[in-house]
């Protein structure tokens, strides 16, 4: 596998094209008498339509830096600069308006809401941004087209398959139109081609609107579908190189076999 | 997240567990039940109580014989000698705030019609009596002086015992017998219900005059009573004191010793019934509430169990922006609702059960607005304060924690 190093240090680039700037993160946890240093000193910045993939075995940090990424939690040490924002100087509350506009959240567990419909499930994140109800559902429906799920709007999570509640919460995810996708290991729960289409919609939506997108995965066959691979082991950022020729996941269904109910 | 967006959300967590939501409501609507009925029993009784007072004529007093403690007013009720008829003459001479006033005695027995027998009371009194009382007959007229004279065997019923002893039948014109002396039935009162204080039936009573009373039947010369009316409402008060002034000096008792009669003026009288009334209304009120408040624990204790249940949503809540504001009104909305449902049907329950039991019972209930506001209200309150430790607890949440509790 050929690949070129990446100038990890952050620079300070305000204006340029980064829009994650994080600088020397620590991120220490008090567990009883023992402190657990789960981030030794992170620098790394992402520019803005990359898409990235975070990997490493547990224990290595790729969670905690992604809880910082996505405003969850905040680094004991060091800044994180978010569009520009120093993020880990902001309020819960001011956190919560970033998390709403400028973060999209895809999870392992989909965590859909049960009992509510694809396309409330979808809106959801626009009840909160306070937007006006006509444009609410306008929105939710566009998303849902992005993702394909235009015929199942009214289908509840208990009715829909793994992909499809996959790509219902990407649906959600971008339906505040945010700065960035954050994916912590979205193709997890998913059998091989499965994932490979959710990718492909990653794929699609990075190349077509320019969106930036974080995936955090350990299986390096998902990482090769991304441009850039952020390898963490014990709290560092071990490796960090661009993927040299990402694979495409149009081509890569093409060649998988279709899967028999 | 706007308030309508809120609400709906909130009906539609309650509605997803509607046994639960349902046994949670209960308390709140027993106990909103209970003190709509507490409050209605209570306030009707009282009610009740001021309109038979209204209805006896507000410038009645009356002078019983007998020490009495303050607050009492039967206490030691006919225990002396000393009130005597001349006393009656007396005051009518002497108070000049008195316009009337009737000597009146007391025994029991049985009166007998045919085969047919009833135990009451039996009341000696003056004519004048029936006018202070403003009591009116259903039938035919009560005695007059010259039958007090002459010492009559007339007898006037009230209707309880008319309705015992003749049924369907004619009552005025027939003859009755009482401790074995034939008493012509002169006249019937009109009903009048049970009686202020105490409660027990004015209707159960039979009026002969005082003096057949006192030589034919019990052979004393003393009263048990004096009913007096004063000139106006205004004279009540004036009235009360010429007469305790008059027999204290007729009786002899000098200045720091006992009075060996009491008079109690109507005021008074309402006064400690409706006192002794609301003391009752407060307790059961207060007993009422109680079950208000276990109703609210309830709440509470079932919003502890959703916020855990639902970890994860309130994860994912916070994860695609939800404030710590937007999550604690969910929560706090979802308690107020349920709180505020349970308070509208207890309304109706109490509301309900409340003409039940005057329908079942006979008593005077009154529906007061403003005891069911205040039940509304406090179902409201209840809702926030006990929905508040919950919702809070749910906001105070950390969401990566939640996303990951299964």
């Amino acid at each position: 596998m050929a690949t070129v190093l990446h100038n990890s240090t952050a620079q300070p680039a305000r204006g340029s094209g980064a829009v994650i700037q994080v600088e020397d993160a620590h991120k220490y946890y008090q567990l009883g008498e023992t402190r657990v240093h789960a981030l030794r000193g992170v620098s790394l910045n992402i520019q803005r339509g990359e898409f990235v993939a975070i990997m490493g075995a547990s224990g290595s940090g790729k969670s905690t830096f992604m809880n910082i990424l996505g405003c969850l939690d905040k680094p004991s040490r060091g800044r994180y600069l978010l569009d520009g924002t120093d993020v880990s100087s902001l309020r819960k509350q001011e956190l919560a308006v970033i998390r709403n506009r400028q973060i999209g959240f895809v999870f392992q567990g989909f965590n859909l809401l049960a009992r509510t419909t694809a396309l409330e499930n979808t809106e959801l994140p626009t009840l909160y941004a306070r937007i006006d109800k006509s444009d609410r559902a306008k929105r939710a429906k566009e998303a849902l087209g992005m993702v394909g799920l235009s015929d199942r709007e009214d289908h509840f999570p208990s009715q829909l398959s793994g992909g499809q509640q996959q790509r219902v919460a990407i649906a959600r995810a971008l339906v505040n139109k945010p700065s960035i996708l954050l994916a912590d290991e979205p193709t997890g729960n998913l059998d091989s081609r499965t994932s490979v289409e959710i990718l492909g919609i990653f794929q699609r939506l990075n190349a077509e609107q320019g969106l930036t997108i974080v995936l955090v995965t350990h299986e390096v066959d998902i990482a090769q579908f991304t441009k850039r691979n952020i390898v963490f082991r014990d709290g560092l950022v071990k490796k960090d190189e661009l993927v040299k020729d990402p694979q495409n996941a149009t081509e890569a269904l093409r060649d998988m076999p279709t899967l028999e109910d | 997240m706007d308030l309508l967006a809120t609400l709906r959300l909130a009906f539609r967590a309650l509605a997803r567990n509607k046994l639960r939501s349902a046994l949670t409501m209960l308390g709140i609507i027993i106990g909103v039940g209970a003190v709509i009925n507490v409050v209605g029993i209570g306030q009707g009784a009282d009610k009740q109580i001021q309109d038979q007072i209204a209805a006896m004529g507000s410038n009645m007093l009356f002078v019983g014989s007998g020490s009495v403690n303050r607050g009492g007013m039967h206490m030691g009720f006919g225990a002396t000698k000393t009130l005597v008829p001349d006393d009656v003459q007396a005051i009518l001479r002497e108070c000049p705030a008195v316009a009337a006033a009737s000597g009146g005695s007391q025994t029991g027995g049985q009166v007998v019609f045919g085969n047919d027998n009833w135990g009451t009371t039996i009341n000696g009194v003056e004519p004048a009596y029936f006018d202070i009382r403003n009591w009116t007959t259903a039938q035919g007229s009560v005695f007059d002086t010259s039958q007090m004279d002459e010492v009559a065997n007339v007898v006037v019923l009230g209707e309880t015992v008319r309705k015992n002893l003749f049924g369907v039948n004619d009552a005025v014109g027939q003859v009755v017998r009482i401790k074995n002396i034939p008493f012509k039935v002169i006249a019937v009162l009109q009903a009048k219900g049970s009686s202020a204080a105490g409660g027990q039936d004015q209707d159960d009573a039979v009026f002969i005059p005082l003096t057949t009373l006192l030589k034919k039947m019990t052979g004393d010369t003393w009263l048990r009573y004096i009913t007096v009316s004063a000139r106006s409402l205004q004279e009540t008060t004036a009235a009360q004191r010429q007469i305790e002034s008059l027999l204290r000096d007729r009786h002899r008792i000098r200045q720091g010793q006992e009075d060996d009669f009491f008079v109690r003026n109507l005021k008074d009288m309402a006064d400690s019934a409706a006192q002794a009334s609301q003391v009752m209304t407060v307790l059961l009120a207060s007993v009422a509430s109680v079950s208000l408040l276990v109703g609210g624990i309830g709440i509470m204790n079932i919003m502890l169990v959703s916020v855990t249940e639902r970890t994860r949503e309130i994860g994912i809540r916070i994860a695609i922006g939800a404030t710590e504001q937007d999550v604690q009104r969910q929560f706090l909305i979802e308690s107020f609702v349920l709180s505020v449902i349970g308070g509208l049907i207890g309304v109706v329950v109490g509301v309900g059960s409340s003409f039940l039991i005057s329908k079942q019972f006979h008593w005077p209930v009154s529906i007061s607005p403003v005891a069911i506001g205040i039940a509304v209200v406090f179902s409201m309150a209840i809702g926030i304060f006990f929905g508040y430790y919950p919702a809070r607890k749910a906001s105070r949440l950390d969401p990566i924690e939640a996303l990951r509790f299964e």
